[in-house]
């Protein structure tokens, strides 16, 4: 059963399940205040996991291992990459978060719900799929809720908790029909099983908002301002990027594959949720003044904008979401990682604290301002090139109505984002002694804002190889 | 030798604005280096234009020293320069106006150095109008020279500087729009700007333009010109400008103004209007004729009216050059005829004079008003005695505006109103009257600053009068004026002799 | 392969704001002298250029092609390469970065406060990317390029602005400008990017390239429908009527150096960006709308003369100004004939190095007499004759008076309008007589007269780099004035590329 093959399937799975392990091990015999080397250990060791996956799991044809449970193609594999360096850095992150980093667990769930999400992107039968669907979901509950004696973290957790349950439960009714209909729970073989009718719509329909919860689109989003605001911020971070790219990895393969003749349907159901949520998250992140759930908002824009791509149904359209998802979660793992570290100095969470920031730290300026930028869609940051392609797929597409829309919420967006940099730049501190209040950075801040600013500007400038990856994993889906 | 005889013209022209921008590189310091800096280079022009005067052949047709370079190759523009008799004229008075009007300002003590500079870039700027044989080139220099004087009145003036100056700039550019247009239109049409090429198709061209009839646009171009130019000349109503220009001009700039600048209106008459609208100038030559003796009539009306001796010189201006336009609209009326060639005579040469003329009044009133602070008639009176050198050289020069037989003015005068008396006898009659009053404006002038009773502001205390007479370098500035005045009013054969030939091959 | 000296000249800017922002932050001087040398290096890169490009030869020169991205339908290359149109606004953009640097410098007078005093570091570097966006886009010939260096130049100009602007109305004027410009070019964006998809279905082809855009066949329908968005999208960068709001506003707000970059040559970029993607690659669109941009242009030129000459301040004016000489630009555009798009093409330089003499000088007054009301202002040619001379020749410049560059570019303009609408140019004429009018009055009051009793004692004159500047500002505009052959039979090999696509003309 265990051929090379099968092996290298799951290859990231079983060394994330070792360094799982490795910190269960290594961690009791570490002091209290030495258990943030912990953060070191995961954030290397996942590097290390990347690079071995990377040489030693490339898929070539694609195919199906674990009786179909799992498809072993480019598709999974640049989702898992994606998501192992998200884990990466939030490892790096999380490691100076007071109340969260000198803890084992907080680590230990992460590396767990890494791989539900792994899982995600690469299964190929729907039980796999909501197995996969669980294990992400559970430890961000807990993580999300982490902080116990801080009342919003609790409330975040408890919120996400609830409004995953219900969707999850939403979305296993939806495949419980679909196996009803078909017969099988094999992605792969319900392509052409499934009548049109009103009762198909109805299962598209609950699968979508399982999965809408997932990538936060409206109406689906309710949790998230406030689970990001509550959660520990590198918790949010994490969610916000790739438990979000996980979704839409999971919406991209099951829809392309399983559903495609029925695209006009959902296609335009997705379009339009595509132009509810652009809009709603770009409206709401307007008269934010808290970053994290300015962040938050724009963060579910960003769904929106991920959606034309997948709207499109085309190579193009798939190549350009999974573009956008990688552009995407280093932008937002940035603009995250520098929300973190400003607030570890200042305990700050609010717009107009970043007043003068400019003149503190030129260098966290600079970093946020390419984040902010690149999520404003501004050359040459990442950001820019994945809005062009994801247009440049709807208007293939002939959804020049859609791109129209993004277009107008781009406009919304520059405006919120230029603000927030307003503040960095143009305002001072009351006393405007910004060189007595110095942000200082720690290494892992340093370490993993570097990697993570270079890369935006890498996936921004250089982005043919970034694209011709995105591209291999679409060209799996047809 | 041999660049000098092939680059003549392009030396003329050019000397001045070397010189110039050799000024703007001198030192700042003494004064007096500039001036003599500049009045040397203003005489480089004059040496050589005399070279040219006695070189020309006025029995050869058509354009002579020729010389054309590249300019503006995209639109069919070149550098083209030549003189006829008319122009030759033309250059011959600005050359020598030029120095010695830098002479007469040799009493400016206020930033020399950008003020000969901006004296020798008005003198390029005027040559080059004179010698162009190209539309584009003509309209280049015709804007070039305004600049400087604009400069020249804004800073150098009097109390009413900024409005007069403005208004000088106004009416000039406004005035020059449809002139640029016009040019436009022209250089469209033939893809060429050569002088040559566009009046021989340009006045007999037929076509319709853009579905509007040739006869038409011809029509609305040839007032187009004709705006531009009579704004400059100035014929009556859009000579409001000049007065307060004169008025407020530093001394120097108003002989320029008066002596050459005008001549640049007149000018283009001749050179542009009739021969690109032969048919449109007979049209409307009565229209011409009515606003030339309006002119005439009330430029000497107002003049006499002035109790600024000054604006008195100016307003005269008015009147002698509506003789000019006279003479024009005559020729215009009765192309070819004999009677057109005299007045067309006339008019060019009393171009020529009322340059001498109206500089040298200028030049005089300025002298008074250096020593006295005031221009205001009333407040003077009686000076004769006191200033006598002063007091002959400005009635001399009074005669010669007046017209008195045996000065210049006289030759010029007849010869326009004999030409046009059998073409536009009731207007010309019109223009005898205001004649008369020429006569009594400028007799009014004299009165009032030379004769009656002595003002007693200036008389003398304790045996000293406050009046300093007339120095030598300003005798030398009016000397040439004077002989020249003298000399054409008794033998104004070798002048006339060029303009003639000219006149008869061209119209 | 030759020296590649576009893509050089391309990222010099970029490489030096990176040095720059390496650079400890309290070194102000040293930020200062890499900026001078990296824009010194461009000057010199993009004068050896404009000096060897084969005017014989015409067409796509210094042409450096990598390729990007190709895959399936998406292709995309650096592909760089100028022609008679864009070699001009090349070495537009060298001399008005290098004179921005000097006259950013600043003065350590006490009462001066000229330049850029705070954080000069990051100034520069924002600077710097823009001007790397600026050289991208006159260079770029593949579509996608010009977009993403179309942006880059876009959005520092938002930062400068604001950090570095006028503090009444830096924010407001700074967010307006950001808005309007990316609105417009996320307009285009959209345009483009059906253009892309037409095109590869019609040649099969599927690239950016521009030159085999070209090609593509676009039909009259297709051009008649996405010519505006796109020309006009663009345009708005280009100041062009009634989208101009943002310009005179942006200008007066930004800090000098930026105010020159910003009229100089950006509204230079969009105008080329409407003229390469609009009319060289949607011709018949263009002679479709044609009259629509002449009518736009035509209420530019004359709107924006006259509301300069009711302006009372200094930079409010040369703003407007900026406005009504951009419309002269989109005029020659709209003719579609020769003589238009050659005036249209000297136009964009000499305004560019106009304007840029003009807002260095006000800036310069600014910085120093700390107002732009000009009615308050006077006497100023007693203290600083230079600017003074410098203020005079740009304005006459802009009057279009002959002997300079102005008139040499605006002079076929009017041809060019002739030959399509005479009205039009009558029209537009009208604004040669108002242009006159405002700057002869403001030259008048703002820098003779009396010195206001204020600033007497205070008031100081210009630096040395200041002067270095305004010379090599004026000397472009009296070399082009005196000699066009300086510029136009280079400009014009590219406006007969341009004519060639219009079809025989």
């Amino acid at each position: 059963m265990f051929t090379p093959t099968v092996f290298a399937s799951i290859l990231p799975e079983i060394l994330i399940l070792v360094i799982a392990l490795l910190v269960l091990v290594v961690e009791p015999f570490w002091k209290e205040e030495k258990r943030r080397n912990v953060g070191w250990l995961v954030a290397g060791s996942l590097l290390l996991a990347m690079v071995i996956s990377f040489l030693f799991g490339q898929p070539g044809e694609p195919t199906a291992t674990l009786g179909g449970m799992v498809r072993f193609d480019w598709l999974g594999f640049f989702f898992k990459q994606l998501f192992m360096f998200a884990a990466a850095v939030t490892a790096l992150l999380l490691m100076e978060n007071e109340k969260v980093g000198r803890r084992g667990e907080a680590y230990l769930l992460m590396l767990a719900s890494l791989i539900g999400m792994n899982l995600m992107a690469s299964a190929g039968d729907l039980v796999m799929l909501y197995l996969a669907i669980e294990t992400t979901s559970i430890p961000l509950y807990v993580l999300a809720g982490f902080m116990l004696a801080d009342e919003k973290s609790t409330e975040a957790g408890f919120k996400y908790l609830l409004f995953g349950a219900m969707t999850s439960a939403v979305m296993l009714y939806g495949f419980s029909l679909l196996f009803g209909f078909t017969g099988t729970t094999d992605i792969y073989q319900l392509i052409g099983k499934l009548q049109p009718g009103i009762a198909t719509f109805g299962v598209l329909a609950l699968i979508l908002v399982g999965i809408g919860f997932k990538v936060s689109v409206v109406p689906f989003h309710f949790w998230a301002p406030d689970v990001y605001e509550g959660a520990p911020t590198p918790v949010a971070g994490f969610l916000s990027t790739a438990s979000k790219a996980a979704g839409f990895a999971v919406l991209i393969r099951l829809f392309f594959v399983a559903f495609p003749d029925f695209a006009p349907s959902w296609t335009l159901a997705l379009a339009i949720l595509s132009a509810v949520t652009m809009t709603v998250g770009n409206l709401l992140a307007l008269p934010q003044t808290n970053i994290k759930r300015l962040l938050a908002f724009s963060s579910i824009s960003h769904a929106g904008y991920a959606l034309i791509g997948a709207v499109a149904l085309s190579q193009l359209g798939a190549a350009s979401v999974v573009f956008y998802l990688a552009a995407y979660i280093l932008t937002n793992l940035l603009a995250f990682g520098i929300v973190m570290a400003f607030s570890r100095v200042t305990g700050l969470e609010d717009l107009k604290d970043y007043s003068g920031m400019s003149r503190r730290s030129p260098w966290l300026a600079l970093m946020m301002l390419a984040a902010f930028l690149s999520l404003a869609g501004m050359p040459p940051f990442g950001g820019f090139v994945a809005k062009v392609f994801v247009f440049a797929a709807g208007i293939q597409a002939g959804y020049v109505w859609l791109v129209v829309i993004g277009i107008l919420n781009s406009i919304v967006g520059v405006y919120y984002y230029l603000n927030a940099l307003k503040y960095v730049y143009l305002f001072r501190m009351p006393e405007q002694d910004e060189e007595n209040h110095p942000v200082p950075l720690t290494r892992p801040y340093v370490i993993a804002l570097a990697v993570l600013a270079i890369g935006v500007i890498l996936i921004g400038t250089v982005f043919a190889p970034w694209f011709s990856w995105s591209d291999a994993a679409a060209l799996n889906l047809f | 030798m041999n660049f000098i005889d092939t680059h003549l013209l392009s030396l003329i022209l050019f000397v001045p604005a070397l010189a110039a921008v050799i000024i703007l590189f001198l030192p700042n310091g003494e004064n007096r280096v500039f001036r003599w800096f500049a009045f040397g280079a203003s005489f480089i022009p004059f040496v050589l234009s005399l070279l040219v005067w006695f070189r020309f052949d006025a029995n050869q047709s058509g354009f002579q020293f020729e010389e054309i370079y590249v300019w503006y190759e995209a639109i069919g523009s070149s550098l083209h320069l030549g003189v006829d008799g008319l122009s030759l004229t033309m250059v011959l008075l600005t050359t020598i106006l030029t120095p010695l009007s830098i002479l007469a300002s040799f009493s400016i003590t206020d930033r020399v150095k950008a003020y000969m500079i901006l004296f020798l870039l008005l003198e390029t700027g005027m040559l080059g109008v004179f010698m162009a044989l190209d539309l584009l080139i003509f309209f280049v220099f015709w804007e070039v020279g305004l600049v400087p004087m604009y400069f020249l009145i804004n800073q150098w003036g009097s109390a009413n500087r900024n409005y007069a100056s403005l208004k000088f700039l106004i009416y000039t550019m406004g005035g020059s729009l449809g002139l640029l247009l016009g040019i436009q239109l022209l250089g469209v049409l033939f893809n060429t700007y050569d002088l040559q090429i566009i009046t021989a198709q340009w006045s007999t061209y037929t076509e319709d333009i853009a579905g509007i009839p040739a006869s038409t646009f011809k029509t609305v171009a040839f007032w187009a010109f004709v705006i531009a130019f009579a704004i400059k000349v100035p014929v009556w109503p859009f000579h409001t400008w000049l007065p307060d220009a004169h008025t407020e001009a530093p001394t120097a700039g108003s002989m320029i103004l008066a002596g050459v600048l005008l001549k640049l209106g007149a000018y283009g008459f001749l050179r542009l209007i009739l021969p690109l609208y032969p048919e449109q100038a007979r049209v409307f030559a009565g229209a011409l004729a009515v606003l030339a003796t309006a002119a005439i009539v009330f430029g000497a009306f107002a003049s006499y009216a002035q109790t600024d001796f000054k604006r008195l010189v100016a307003y005269s201006s008015v009147n002698h050059m509506g003789f000019v336009v006279l003479g024009i609209a005559a020729a215009g009326l009765a192309s070819g005829t004999p009677d057109a060639h005299i007045a067309l005579n006339g008019a060019i040469l009393q171009m020529f004079n009322h340059g001498l003329s109206a500089a040298g009044m200028f030049f005089l009133v300025g002298v008074i008003y250096e020593r006295t602070h005031t221009r205001n008639l009333n407040e003077f009176g009686g000076l004769f005695p006191l200033v006598p050198v002063y007091g002959g050289i400005l009635i001399f020069t009074s005669m010669a505006s007046l017209g008195l037989p045996g000065l210049n003015g006289f030759v010029s005068e007849f010869l326009v109103v004999r030409g046009a008396w059998p073409i536009l006898p009731v207007y010309t009659a019109i223009a005898m009257l205001g004649l008369l009053f020429t006569g009594a404006y400028i007799l009014k002038g004299i009165k009032m600053v030379l004769h009656g009773p002595l003002n007693e502001h200036w008389a003398p205390a304790g045996g000293e009068h406050k009046l300093t007479e007339i120095n030598t370098r300003e005798i030398l500035v009016m000397v040439p004026l004077m002989a020249l005045i003298l000399w054409i009013g008794i033998w104004p054969a070798w002048i006339l002799d060029v303009i003639n030939k000219a006149v008869v091959r061209l119209f | 392969m030759n020296f590649p000296v576009l893509s050089v000249i391309t990222f010099t800017p970029m490489v030096a704001a990176v040095l720059i922002l390496l650079l400890p932050a309290q070194r102000k001087n040293e930020a200062r002298a890499v900026a001078l040398a990296a824009a010194t290096f461009a000057l010199i890169l993009s004068l050896w250029a404009y000096f060897n490009y084969d005017q014989a030869a015409a067409g796509y020169q210094f042409v450096e092609k990598y390729t990007w991205l190709n895959l399936g339908q998406l292709n995309i290359s650096l592909h760089f390469g100028v022609d008679g149109i864009s070699m001009p606004l090349v070495l537009l953009t060298g001399v008005v970065m290098f004179t921005g640097v000097l006259i950013s410098w600043g003065d350590d007078h006490p009462h001066v406060m000229a330049g850029i005093q705070d954080r000069p570091r990051e100034f520069f570097a924002f600077l710097f990317v823009l001007a790397s966006g600026v050289f991208g886009v006159f260079v770029s010939l593949d579509l996608f390029m010009l977009f993403f260096f179309y942006e880059i130049a876009v959005f520092p100009m938002y930062l400068l602005i604001v950090i570095w602007g006028w503090i009444v109305t830096r924010e407001y004027a700074a967010m307006k400008l950001t808005l309007y410009l990316f609105i417009g070019s996320v307009v285009s964006l959209v345009g483009v990017l059906v253009m892309y998809w037409v095109a590869g279905q019609n040649t099969g082809v599927y690239t950016f390239d521009m030159l085999q855009m070209e090609k593509a066949g676009f039909s009259q329908t297709f051009q008649d429908i996405w010519f505006l968005p796109v020309f006009l999208g663009f345009a708005v960068l280009g100041g062009i009527w009634p989208f101009h709001n943002w310009s005179p506003d942006g200008h007066v707000a930004a800090p000098t150096a930026v105010s020159m970059f910003h009229a100089g040559v950006l509204m230079k970029l969009g105008a080329f960006a409407a003229l390469r993607v609009g009319i060289m690659l949607l011709p018949q669109g263009a002679q479709t709308w044609s009259w629509l941009i002449m009518m736009f242009a035509a209420i530019a030129v004359v709107y924006g003369a006259y509301i300069a000459f009711v302006q009372t301040d200094f930079k409010y004016m040369v703003g407007f100004s900026s406005v009504s000489h951009m419309g002269l630009v989109m005029l020659g555009f709209s003719t579609l004939n020769r003589d238009g798009l050659l005036g249209s093409g000297v136009q964009m330089f000499s305004h560019g190095v106009m304007t840029a003499l003009f807002f260095a000088v006000v800036g310069m007054i600014y910085d120093r007499a700390h107002t732009r009301e000009i009615p308050e202002l006077g006497g100023i040619n007693k203290i600083m004759p230079f600017a003074t001379i410098g203020f005079i020749i740009g304005g006459l410049v802009s009057m279009g008076m002959p002997g300079f560059s102005g008139f040499v570019a605006e002079f076929p303009i009017f041809m060019g309008v002739w030959g399509t609408q005479w009205l039009v140019a009558v029209i537009a004429s009208i604004s040669i007589v108002i242009t006159a009018a405002y700057i002869m009055r403001n030259i008048r009051q703002v820098f003779f007269g009396e010195l206001p009793q204020k600033f007497e004692g205070h008031l100081t004159d210009i630096t040395i780099l200041d002067k270095v500047a305004i010379v090599v500002l004026c000397l472009f505009m009296i070399v082009i004035g005196l000699f066009p052959n300086f510029m136009v039979p280079l400009v014009q090999t590219g406006v007969d590329n341009i004519l060639r696509l219009l079809g025989g003309a």
